[in-house]
């Protein structure tokens, strides 16, 4: 407020109420209207002038006032007057917006501004559709409806400089392209499918449970050991690579063993020969000397070798070893034993299972199928309170199974006894078949006061047929025929040789018959029900081992310690062999064992010095009889067993005859 | 895994074998018995054919597959064993 007001006296002010302050803004630049009753004034007047002074005090207030103090019991002057001196009061016109007079009062102008606002809106619309931009501005405006100054207005307006527009762009560098390309050939699709297959099972195995996936886990971490060492895969490959390599050194030899025959046999009477084919030998074995020998039934090729000694005063170690014939430089399995092995025989049905019998009196099974890790040990192994032998072990022979389907196989030793094994669970269980006696079984009472009687089983042999019947030879050279039923008596005692019994064989076609072959150097033929041999050769040497070949009721082979196999068939010839052949490189090396291949005319022959050596037969050794043009031989065990009977009707009849 | 390394050493060691090579899915020679560029060429070659084998063989029976190769030349023979993994090579001459 400017200064003059001040001083104007009341009555000045009560006038310019509703004029002074508004005339005071509009008066600059304005001419002055001069009131009519303006005071017209000298120069002189104007020009003197008037002294004011502006204090603090209001000069109208009382300076004496007094008050009556309740404190001082006194009427005292107060010093504290209000100096303040209120000129003027006016209430102002302006109302907030939410206040209630507010509120009130646009109700009042409510009706007027509903009826104008149709109009807005129209005007808005038709706005709007032209120009999206300005109609916002456009609304602000009417609806704040800026009071333009209705005396003083001017509107100006300035465009500044536009900007000119400046383009800017950059080129990043290209991503890296490659192109793509495939064949989706049929198998690609399958194997697609198949993998997503194989997605879905698993996933369906996850849901399943969730202990599994633990084990997953587990199995896991087994696969990523197992890919850290990759070569590990080829394994497999591996192992027929071998025998591929080997099929390519031996060609000739694998040639031989499928198509050669001997040509010149045509032009002999009635001898063979035997080609020498592979040769097998295992270096960590050389000291060893073949102990036992037996073909799988199953896999024609393979076959189990066990290595021991038969000098007792260097006995040692022992290993069992299974090769095929198509691999002659390594053997398939190799278990190595504390104890030589004396015997071994493969399940002719479960031909993954190897009954060891050995030097230390023990037997024992082992699993070709069981894990790589523990495949040293057997699966099976007597022990000293389960019935072990107390001697060696000189056979051991695979049985049928038992009623409860346990698989059972029996063991004969120089203790005497003969023993029924049974696998149950994980553990063998034994029964004493029967304990031989120099006189006769003996029974149980005696045994303590005869035991030095006690005579020392070396070999037995089954019947093919009759289940109970079989055969056990012994270091006294006798043989008995025994029973599985009765423990306490043989059914026969052979006088068969002068020293012990190597072995007994059962024929493969005749019943009746078997064989026995002896360190005294004799091989004899005998029917079982006749007391006496049939046939007896003599082969100058002690014989090792026989075996009737699995093809002709009458052929048969022998090995000799002095290094010969003799091959006899009976039908050819009874009184000699129609082959014998050196087949040693050395001279003093001892043939211990044979066997005919199930299949094909070839035999293995073991030494002691741990070679394995097989041979093919010459045709003239698996002679059929001869045949006569358009005429079918009639074929069979029948036949074999025909031929058989025939040899022996004729020895048998002089025989009665001489009674 | 000794085992499978002894087996190597009794192939490599049989008469008239010239070289091992194991290969692995790439193509790329992870063991070998033979130098460094017969190795390479050998790896690279073979690799190529028996995928070619391996794509005629599946493609006439898509649950078929290869699983042996034998070539035959005059010189040698080539045997490989392809599988998912690797192949295995194996170079003899027979004739030795």
């Amino acid at each position: 407020m400017p200064v003059p007001t001040t001083v104007r006296s009341k009555k000045d002010e009560e006038d310019g109420v509703d004029q002074g302050d508004v005339w005071d803004e509009w008066a600059q630049g304005k001419a002055l209207i001069k009131p009519p009753d303006q005071l017209e004034l000298t120069d002189g007047e104007l020009k003197e002038e008037f002294t004011k002074i502006l204090t603090a005090n209001n000069p109208h207030a009382p300076q004496n006032i007094a008050r009556y103090s309740f404190k001082e019991r006194s009427y005292k002057l107060i010093s504290g007057v209000d100096q303040m001196a209120v000129h003027f009061v006016l209430e102002g016109t302006l109302i907030h917006v939410d206040s209630d007079e507010a509120r009130r009062q646009r109700a009042r102008q409510g009706q007027t501004e509903e009826a104008a606002a149709p109009e807005e809106v129209e005007e808005a619309e038709v706005v709007g559709e032209e120009e999206r931009s300005d109609s916002v501005d456009s609304k602000m405006g009417k609806k704040e409806q800026k009071v333009t100054n209705q005396f003083n207005f001017s509107e100006r307006a300035s465009q500044t400089l536009n900007n000119p527009l400046r383009e800017r762009s950059c080129q990043t560098e290209p991503p890296p392209r490659c192109n793509f390309s495939a064949t989706a050939n049929q198998w690609v699709i399958y194997d697609a499918y198949m993998e997503e297959l194989q997605k879905q099972e698993k996933n369906k195995d996850k849901q399943k449970s969730s202990k599994r996936e633990e084990d997953k886990s587990k199995k896991k971490q087994m696969i990523t050991e197992t890919q850290s060492d990759d070569i590990t895969k080829v394994a497999k490959v591996v192992k027929i690579f071998e025998r591929m390599v080997n099929q390519n050194t031996f060609d000739d030899v694998a040639q031989d063993f499928k198509y050669f025959e001997d040509a010149s046999d045509e032009f002999r009477e009635q001898e063979g020969t035997l080609l020498p084919l592979w040769k097998f030998q295992y270096d960590k074995a050389k000291r060893l000397s073949v102990t036992a020998l037996c073909w799988n039934k199953n896999y024609q090729d393979l076959f189990a070798v066990g290595m021991g000694s038969y000098d007792f005063s260097k006995q040692g170690h022992g290993v069992l070893l299974l090769y095929t014939l198509k691999n002659s430089t390594c053997p398939e399995y190799i278990y190595p034993t504390s104890s030589g092995i004396m015997c071994l025989h493969i399940h002719d049905r479960l031909s993954h299972l190897v009954a060891v019998g050995f030097y230390d009196g023990c037997v024992a099974v082992y699993d070709l199928k069981a894990e790589e890790g523990g495949a040293a040990q057997p699966v099976y192994r007597s022990t000293a309170k389960a019935g072990k032998h107390t001697d060696p072990v000189w056979q051991v022979r695979w049985q049928n199974d038992d009623m409860d389907n346990n698989h059972n196989f029996y063991s004969v030793s120089s203790d005497g006894r003969v023993v029924s094994w049974t696998l149950i669970k994980n553990e063998l269980v034994f029964s004493d078949v029967i304990k031989l006696s120099l006189e006769g079984a003996l029974p149980e009472c005696l045994e303590v006061v005869e035991q030095p009687s006690i005579a020392c089983g070396t070999s037995f042999d089954f019947h093919q047929k009759i289940d109970f019947l079989f055969l056990v030879g012994t270091e006294e050279g006798k043989i008995h025929k025994c029973s599985k039923a009765y423990s306490s008596q043989f059914l026969e005692t052979y006088q068969a040789h002068n020293m012990a019994v190597d072995a007994v064989k059962w024929n493969h076609f005749h019943p009746k018959v078997f064989m026995s072959c002896s360190s005294d150097w004799t091989v004899k033929i005998w029917d079982h029900t006749i007391r006496t041999p049939m046939f007896t050769f003599d082969l100058n040497s002690a014989v090792g081992d026989v075996a009737w070949s699995p093809y002709s009721s009458t052929v048969f082979a022998a090995v000799t310690t002095d290094g010969k196999v003799h091959v006899f068939d009976l039908s050819m010839n009874k009184y000699e062999a129609i082959c014998q052949q050196s087949v040693v490189a050395k001279k003093r090396t001892k043939l211990t064992h044979i066997e005919f291949n199930p299949i094909h005319p070839i035999i293995i022959v073991g030494d002691d010095r741990g070679h394995v050596t097989c041979f093919k037969l010459s045709p003239n050794l698996r002679k059929k009889p001869k045949e006569k043009k358009g005429q079918e031989l009639p074929k069979g065990p029948e036949v074999e067993e025909a031929k058989m009977e025939k040899l022996l009707s004729l020895l048998r009849e002089p025989d009665y005859s001489s009674i | 895994m000794a085992e499978v390394e002894e087996t190597l050493k009794r192939i490599q060691g049989q008469k008239g074998v010239q070289g091992i090579i194991i290969v692995n899915a790439e193509g790329i020679p992870i063991k070998t018995t033979m130098d460094n560029s017969t190795t390479v060429q050998y790896a690279g070659l073979i690799h190529q054919l028996v995928m070619k084998a391996r794509s005629t063989i599946r493609d006439v029976d898509p649950q078929n597959d290869l699983t042996f190769l034998r070539i035959r030349s005059k010189k040698n023979e080539i045997m490989i064993a392809p599988d998912k993994d690797y192949f295995l090579i194996v170079i003899q001459n027979p004739s030795d």
